[in-house]
């Protein structure tokens, strides 16, 4: 770093010449108390934070966007997300809109002055079509959606199994807490494609497959950040105090501990969501997941992955689309944590 | 002590400030202090008084959003051809601050000692380090000086210890441990920055102990930061009163400890417990050291200042000189000022204190 | 220290006993029957069981199936390669996978140190930014699509690398899916050591280091290098995990005979193949627990706190 050195006096009011009526006292004023920020709540004061954050933000931004196209997305384009769009040209014959590139009427009109002309010439395909002649931009929300929806299932589910399971776990520790914990350990020793092979004898490939290999392994994770913030949590004073007053384990646990762990769970349901969302992808493309007619991110890159050759545009929104709901709960994870657990550096 | 001292620290107007995500932050607003040969500063303030930035400054260990606007640090040494020098040390490069004067010239002990050692290096390892940059030592002669500090530092099984990693030692080992360190190039200065905070009463009092032992035994001039007026009064021949980024009052110990002048000084001197005072009548500063976000207009001690004046509020106090070694930055002084006692029962205190001490001298 | 290696050691054997017999029972428990029926009378089946040991006490047929595997034996296949022993086709696929992740882990964690360490080092500049960006980049895409963007690009378009894997082009073949495994470790590795070196760089020991009068080359080798990676090898074992992940997609896409691919004809296939289950699910664990150990062990090998047990002593 350069040090710019001005060896002149700092810029200082010119020498004050004190007059007689200057030094009276001050009186009948209130001594000034803290002007810092220790009487805001804490959730303002983590919000505050959040905010403040440019990436969080993006991130929320992005998600929140992603969300809605899914939500309302499928239905603004008139195509159902299995329909094949067809029309009948000239001849009469019947037409499908197989392999579309993205088009837009009326931007063509607008820069080249001629009406689009074919028989689909005044469809709207964001997106375009697919190789059977269904509108990518609808399929590409619905399968959006259903990876959403998905991810948020099973994280909630995880996040009541493992929160419980680690806060049961710290919260008795000794003999309970020893026994859980080897069980833990051996779960998380078996990796996740271990789990989807052997279920993949028991179950039929689709959804449910997927849900239930995320559910058994997403909770692991979920539980130990819940057990390291109890064991912090219990010894403290409040605990102490409602224990020695009688309160029921339950109650402590539950009343006076789980609200202190939402920081940190939420945090960690931030990463676990797009985790969700990646191995949703990665088993629909290997071809354990999601089946048609059904669709969801990974089968539409999957799609997009055999026609690439032909039709190279069809791989990009789904990816995109991933690209983007990784980055974005990603962003909002690594806000809240830090939101949470502010840095001097970053007040 | 000799009348007749060598200044080897002179710190002149620093100024320094903190690029934040918030804003600007004025940490320190034109800081003078003094060190000479052999003589012991104190430091005292509250935390984010500017203590700490200003030590840091002398040893160009400033973090990177820190811009110094205006000042100097002038060290005074005798080269190896005997010739005394003086260097600006602010105008010198980091590269040239690390070659030539930390460690091997001006040492630091840092706060926390169970932070402050490297957990990946045995202890020994990280004694002899300066010793091979700074001295050009041999192995063996460097083992030889590590364990002969070790002793000094009053490590017992020095042989043993020198193999241990930092995580093997008790906190109070360990700040021996980085004191040693801090010895290991016979530096002339030694800057101890709140060496004895992290550490447990009784431990306290050896290792100050252990410093002021050192310091005569090696000639060394130490600077104290503190917020701490026992440790103050046991140790430093002068005090420097730190509020918001400047002096606000100089004197030496008896100076300071039994004539203070500012409000400020009186304040800190009555938040010291002392066994005898009544409960009740123990006088605290009201509010929090202002936000330097914001620059204060005026004196920067007025909000809090039971004794304020009007003119408070308009300018900074000039230094007002008391005695020769003695000033203060504060209005209270200037010949038109009502004339103001510190409160009564700061002074019955003070007075206690006096002829305890007096019993003893 | 002795004590510390042989306690990790056995907990992952005894870890990987479980999970295989676990394995084991629920792979022999399967419904459905492992025997075309309609091609089978019910007394061939019934034979064929009695021949197969398939009617003995499961701990038996584990305790026989087990001395089959420490051999390497691990049967035949159900419905794939029929005929062909699942030891030889296992060991074709283990070792082109081996080669192509050693590859991606080995480059992906030399090119993440390096660019991690650039970044730490330039905190606040350009590279850092580079870095942040690149990482992110890295672990919002999988490593499949890198790939098929790369053989899109510079083996259809630009016809350069092959299409497809040629194991008589091995180098060459290997470039496109080993660069795209290693993406997602590169940009984690980067991102972390960035974060834990710019750690160590405001640490307290790092403050006393330079008042000693250490800075540059020295400073950062002696006390910050050692202290940021430590923490960087536990990163390791969910990065090969993933990396085993992601290889399925690159080994399917890129039409490697690995043990990926196996897997996916394993299990989403027309016909779920429950011995090939089996022996893969076995090697997956094996292979990640053995991970998961070498990384315990090269924990402590690398901090001395662990390395050297505590012995406090008030002074």
């Amino acid at each position: 770093m350069a040090k710019k050195l001005t060896l002149a006096a700092p810029a200082q009011q010119a020498a004050y010449e004190p007059r007689k009526e200057d030094f009276a006292f001050l009186r009948a004023r209130d001594i000034e108390t803290d002007q810092n920020f220790a009487s805001q709540g804490y959730w303002k004061g983590v919000l505050l934070h959040f905010f403040k954050n440019r990436r969080a933000v993006i991130g929320l931004i992005i998600v929140s966007l992603i969300i809605f196209f899914a939500v309302v997305g499928p239905m603004m384009s008139g195509f159902g997300y299995r329909d094949i769009v067809q029309t009948r040209n000239e001849n009469n014959k019947r037409v499908v809109a197989k392999g579309i590139s993205p088009q837009i009427p009326w931007l063509q009109r607008l820069l080249t002055g001629e009406e689009p002309s074919g028989a689909f010439g005044g469809y709207t395909f964001l997106f375009g079509t697919d190789d059977l002649g269904r509108d990518l931009w609808t399929r590409t929300w619905y399968g959006a959606r259903v990876s959403l929806l998905i991810a948020f299932i099973t994280i909630i589910i995880d996040m009541i199994i493992g929160m419980s399971y680690g806060l049961i776990s710290g919260y008795f520790g000794g003999m309970a807490d020893n026994i859980m914990q080897r069980f833990v350990e051996i779960a998380n020793s078996v990796p996740r494609l271990v789990i989807v092979s052997v279920l993949a004898i028991f179950m039929p490939k689709g959804m449910g497959l997927v849900i239930v290999a995320l559910l058994l392994t997403e909770w692991i994770g979920m539980s130990k950040i819940a057990r390291a913030e109890m064991l912090k949590i219990k010894e403290q004073e409040y605990v102490l105090a409602s224990r020695t007053l009688g309160a029921r384990h339950s109650h402590i646990i539950f009343r006076e501990i789980l609200p202190n762990t939402i920081g940190p769970i939420i945090t960690q349901v931030m990463f676990s969501i797009p985790t969700a969302i990646f191995t949703e992808a990665f088993l629909s493309f290997v071809g354990v997941g999601i089946v048609l007619p059904q669709c969801s991110v990974g089968t539409l890159i999957e799609d997009g992955f055999n026609n690439i050759t032909t039709l190279p545009y069809q791989i990009l929104p789904p990816i995109v689309v991933l690209a983007l709901l990784m980055l974005g709960f990603n962003f909002i994870g690594d806000g809240l944590r830090e939101a949470l657990a502010p840095k001097i550096e970053d007040m | 002590m000799s009348e007749e001292m060598k200044t080897i620290l002179d710190i002149k107007n620093l100024d320094i400030s903190f690029r934040t995500n918030a804003g600007t932050v004025h940490a320190i607003r034109g800081v003078n202090l003094n060190l000479c040969k052999g003589e012991t500063v104190a430091i005292v303030g509250e935390s984010g008084s500017g203590k700490s930035v200003t030590m840091k400054a002398a040893m160009g260990l400033l973090d990177a959003n820190a811009t110094i606007n205006s000042g100097e640090i002038l060290y005074t040494y005798t080269n190896t051809s005997g010739e005394e020098v003086t260097v600006d040390l602010l105008k010198m490069s980091k590269k040239e601050m690390r070659q030539h004067i930390n460690g091997k010239r001006i040492a630091m002990v840092f706060q926390d000692p169970m932070t402050s050692l490297d957990p990946t290096m045995t202890i020994g390892r990280q004694i002899m380090e300066s010793m091979f940059l700074h001295k050009k030592m041999s192995r063996e002669a460097a083992k030889a000086r590590a364990l002969e500090l070790l002793q000094l530092v009053g490590i017992p099984d020095a042989e043993k210890r020198f193999k241990n990693y930092p995580h093997q030692l008790s906190g109070g080992m360990r700040q021996r441990v980085v004191i040693a360190i801090a010895l290991s190039a016979d530096p002339n200065v030694l800057i101890c920055d709140e060496p004895t905070t992290a550490l447990d009463v009784t431990i306290q009092a050896k290792i100050l102990e252990l410093i002021m032992d050192i310091q005569k035994k090696m000639g060394l001039s130490v600077i104290y930061i503190t917020h701490d007026l026992g440790v103050v009064a046991k140790v430093a021949d002068y005090v420097d009163v730190m509020y918001a980024g400047k002096i606000v009052e100089v004197g030496n110990v008896n100076e300071i400890f039994f004539e203070p002048k500012h409000p400020y000084t009186w304040g800190l001197l009555s938040a010291m417990p002392d066994l005898d005072t009544d409960e009740e009548r123990l006088y605290s500063i009201p509010g929090s050291p202002p936000n330097l976000l914001h620059e204060p207009k005026g004196d920067a001690f007025t909000a809090r200042n039971r004794f304020a004046l009007a003119i408070d509020e308009k300018a900074e106090p000039p230094m007002f000189q008391v005695s020769r070694t003695h000033f203060a930055a504060t209005w209270l002084l200037h010949p038109d000022a009502p004339k103001v006692e510190m409160p009564p029962e700061l002074k019955t205190m003070l007075e206690r204190a006096r002829k305890e001490a007096e019993k003893y001298l | 220290m002795l004590k510390y290696v042989l306690k990790r050691v056995g907990m992952a054997l005894l870890t990987l006993l479980i999970i295989t017999f676990l394995l084991f029972v629920l792979v022999r428990i399967m419904p459905g029957n492992p025997f075309p029926s309609e091609r089978m009378s019910d007394e061939q089946i019934a034979n064929k069981r009695a021949e197969m040991g398939l009617d003995d006490p499961i701990l038996v047929q584990f305790g026989r199936y087990m001395a089959g595997v420490l051999q390497g034996d691990f049967g035949k296949g159900t419905s794939l390669y029929y005929g062909a022993p699942i030891k030889t086709v296992l060991s074709t696929a283990i070792s082109n996978s081996f080669r192509i992740g050693g590859i991606a882990i080995l480059v992906g964690t030399l090119a993440g140190l390096a660019l991690g360490i650039t970044a730490a080092l330039n905190r606040g500049r350009f590279m850092d930014g580079f870095c942040t960006v690149f990482s992110i980049l890295g672990v919002c895409v999988p490593s499949y699509v890198f790939l098929i963007f790369l053989q899109y690009n510079f083996a259809f378009r630009i016809p350069f690398f092959p299409y497809f894997f040629d194991p008589n082009r091995f180098l060459f073949s290997t470039v496109m899916p080993s660069l795209s495994l290693s993406l997602f470790t590169m940009s984690t590795i980067a991102r972390f050591t960035r974060n834990e070196m710019v750690e160590v760089f405001d640490s307290d020991y790092v403050r006393l280091a330079e008042s000693k009068g250490l800075y540059g080359r020295k400073l950062v080798l002696r006390h910050v290098l050692r202290n940021a990676l430590i923490p960087i090898v536990t990163v390791l074992a969910p990065l090969v995990v993933d990396l085993l992940t992601g290889a399925l997609v690159v080994e399917k896409i890129y039409g490697i005979n690995g043990i990926g691919k196996l897997m996916v004809d394993a299990i989403a296939g027309e016909g779920i193949d429950y011995n090939y289950v089996l022996a893969l699910g076995i090697l997956y664990s094996t292979l990640y627990i053995g991970v998961m150990l070498l990384v315990d062990l090269l924990y402590g090998v690398l901090d001395p706190r662990i390395r050297v047990s505590a012995k406090a002593e008030e002074g």
